[in-house]
């Protein structure tokens, strides 16, 4: 059983919560995930690990409710504890010193984004990042952000704060005064598909972390795969990183809808339940 | 034993059949289906039993189970010594009794089966550790002397567990790793309930538990904790990881929504209780029109499970013939029983889709060629001629192969070409002190045959740590 030390709200709904994990914590390096059940008849979902402590033996997660696994976790509380949990999973980012690293973070993609960016940064990487969201409130870590990045770039598709716009016209702005030599994208499918045809345009080397979906996460079951570059890969054990450029990102939405009628009708009949 | 020597020539009493659950309850649920012996049959099956001098079924048993002895005390009616009798070398007696291939080990030695029906050695085994499971056990365990050594299992499939039991029954500490959320390893995931019903396959585990023996769960060793870390922590260790990578066809329109590997198919059913979402939150597509590629027992497990999901038709498609498919006759035989169609000699060549949803499959049909050396007939194409089945699901069955989570940061651990950890005679890898066996060294095969690893692993361990 691992606690919930600490659990925030951080955007309408959007929730940070602060696991009890140490062995996950002693290991975790950004770039890599977990998976997680919430009850006895639960499913396994995938949700990357933003933050942790080796010290106090802690891991942070954030998550956005979706569907009735992401509502049965944000109805946790402080105290409550998650029945299972596996990590970290994946591999690693490859931190290197690459000059000047941009971010290209959509929605919930700043949760993976935020350990990226603060070790690139650590290793003397110049960090570049834009931030967009739909509105103003549904802006996660931007603090966080700032803080880690050289520039930070805020958009919303309302206008509501920063350039009104996606992330892609965050990346135009960067564009017209810097040299990016590598961008990492990550949000929601339909945002990185869009946002690296516009690094390709530009030919800068970009990687995005996808989320297919997961059932083990070790291999076994190749519910995860992804077409990249013509062939196939097991997202959890031979990713989450891959090129943007060579995703077959219309197998990948595709893929991710596959099971969209059931998501509804579980997320809907919980509500019913409460 | 009934034996009427008028004309010199014995004969015997015919062999015990159960009953089974009926064709419209099979393929509507997903209870188990033989109904196992009654007592009385039982008795009547053992009292077929020769009691050979010199018995040749145990010599057909990976684990030497004391056959002739369980099944004495199965004629006098002692049930539950009998199983006990068994515990003494196989900690899984109402798995073996299900799942194992007893037509090609203790029944195909046993002697009675030269001249009549061999002793039905499986479903006796089934019995006596139900009854005793139902009945209770009346021995309390005696913890066995403690040994001062500390090994780790590795993988809690059919050669970890027993691995682990035999060792704990030695007296070792015993600690199970295992990657997914419930122990069992294939027992779980892979082998549906209708086959091993998983309140048995965790009634002989808490047995396992009750030995001593510690199972953490949610760990993958080569992911969230390495080899090198259990290699330091313990004395010795056992690898038993099974080969748990899906073998993908790598043709066209594979990744289309609709199109599973029997891994994933089995995994979100069994293990994840998908068939009965949305009171379990894991989903699976009920499809109208399934068909299943392969021809072994993982195919015919995901054709049966797949007819259980409500599917109109389901096909079994295999690119030889039946006489060559590798599945036990009893699963082929209950298949046929509940409507699967079979399609022999053909082989998938695409996967058609419509908005990235699979339609259909194209095969290419096959003929056997004329044996080769070793007498193999190997299926070649027949030019020019395919064959389209209309499909919404697809699964794909044909096969795993090792799993390199293991092994690929660790390449101190010696593996053969196709990425099977290599061991020596008593099992040992080429690491001191760590040993394998199971799928993960030999490839895919029975459960048994893991089990049996397994305990020949543990006889190693512990003549190595004694000599440490």
């Amino acid at each position: 059983m691992f606690e919930i030390l600490r659990k925030k709200q951080i955007s309408p709904e959007g929730f940070l919560i602060r696991i009890k994990a140490p062995q996950v914590a002693q290991t975790a390096r950004p770039g890599q995930f977990l998976i997680l059940r919430v009850s006895e008849t639960g499913e396994r979902i995938p949700l990357t690990i933003v933050n942790w402590s080796r010290s106090r033996g802690y891991i942070d997660i954030a998550f956005q409710v979706v569907g009735k696994t992401t509502y049965l976790l944000s109805k946790l509380k402080e105290g409550d504890a998650i029945i299972d949990l596996i990590g970290p999973l994946g591999n690693p980012s490859k931190i290197e010193r690459y000059g000047t690293v941009a971010f290209l973070a959509g929605g919930f993609g700043a949760a993976a984004v935020l350990p990226i960016a603060r070790a690139m940064r650590k290793k003397g990487n110049r960090v570049l990042t834009v931030l967009g969201a739909r509105s103003k409130n549904y802006l996660i870590f931007e603090k966080e952000l700032k803080k880690t990045s050289d520039v930070l770039i805020i958009t919303t598709d309302d206008g509501s704060k920063g350039i009104r716009g996606f992330v892609k016209d965050g990346l135009s702005e960067i564009l017209n005064s810097e040299k990016i030599d590598i961008a990492y994208c990550i949000g929601p499918a339909v945002m990185m598909k869009f946002t690296s045809e516009e690094t390709r345009k530009h030919s800068i080397p970009t990687i995005v972390s996808l989320n297919p979906i997961m059932v083990d996460g070790t291999g076994m079951c190749g519910s995860c795969r992804v077409e990249v570059g013509g062939k196939t890969y097991f997202a959890c054990v031979d990713g989450p990183e891959f090129d943007a450029h060579l995703v077959n990102w219309d197998l990948l939405l595709s893929r991710l809808n596959y099971y969209k009628d059931e998501e509804k009708l579980a997320y809907e009949s919980i509500l019913k339940q409460r | 034993m009934n034996q009427s020597s008028s004309k010199g020539r014995k004969k015997f009493n015919p062999r015990q059949k159960d009953k089974s659950i009926s064709i419209n309850e099979r393929i509507s649920t997903f209870k188990e289906v033989p109904l196992g012996f009654t007592p009385e049959q039982a008795i009547l099956e053992a009292e077929r039993c020769l009691q050979c001098s010199r018995p040749r079924c145990v010599d057909g048993c990976p684990v030497m189970v004391p056959i002739k002895d369980f099944i004495s005390l199965v004629k006098e009616g002692k049930f539950i010594e009998a199983s006990l009798k068994i515990k003494e070398k196989n900690a899984l007696p109402a798995v073996c009794g299900r799942v194992c291939p007893q037509e090609d080990q203790c029944e195909k030695a046993c002697v009675l089966g030269k001249v009549a029906e061999p002793v039905a050695i499986g479903k006796l085994e089934r019995f006596v550790a139900d009854y005793e499971a139902v009945q209770g056990t009346k021995e309390e365990i005696k913890p066995p002397e403690r040994l001062p050594y500390k090994v780790a299992v590795i993988g809690s499939g059919p050669a970890g567990l027993t691995c682990a039991a035999e060792l704990a029954k030695s007296g070792v500490e015993v600690y199970i790793y295992e990657a997914l959320h419930e122990p069992g390893g294939v027992l779980t995931y892979g082998i549906p309930e209708f086959r091993l019903p998983k309140n048995i396959v965790k009634r002989e585990i808490d047995y396992i538990i009750s030995l001593g023996v510690k199972i953490l769960t949610n760990q993958a060793v080569g992911a969230n904790i390495s080899l090198n870390e259990i290699i330091r922590n313990y004395d010795a260790v056992f690898i038993g990881v099974g080969a748990g990578l899906p073998r993908m066809l790598n043709i066209e329109g594979e990744n289309l929504n609709g199109v599973y590997t029997a891994n994933e198919y089995l995994t979100r059913i069994n293990l994840m209780k998908a068939y009965l979402f949305p009171e379990y939150d894991t989903p699976i597509k009920r499809g109208s029109e399934i068909v299943v590629i392969g021809g072994g027992n993982v195919a015919l497990d995901a054709a049966r499970t797949a007819l259980r999901t409500g599917a109109k038709k389901v096909t079994l498609a295999y690119r030889r013939t039946e006489s060559e498919m590798p599945a036990r006759k009893e699963e082929i035989e209950h298949a046929k029983e509940e409507g699967i169609v079979f399609e022999f000699l053909v082989s998938p060549i695409r996967f058609i889709g419509k908005n990235n949803t699979l339609r259909a499959v194209e095969f290419q049909v096959m003929e056997l060629s004329e044996p080769d050396e070793s007498g193999r007939r190997k299926p070649v194409p027949v030019i020019g001629k395919t064959k389209l089945i209309n499909a919404d699901i697809a699964i794909t069955a044909i096969g795993t192969v090792a799993n390199p989570l293991i092994t690929k940061n660790f390449k101190k651990l010696k593996t053969n070409s196709r990425g099977y950890i290599e061991v020596d005679d008593n099992m040992m890898t080429s690491l001191k002190g760590v040993f394998a066996g199971g799928d993960i060294v030999t490839g895919a095969a029975t459960v048994i045959l893991a089990m049996g690893a397994g305990k020949k692993a543990a006889q190693s361990i512990l003549a190595y740590l004694k000599n440490k």
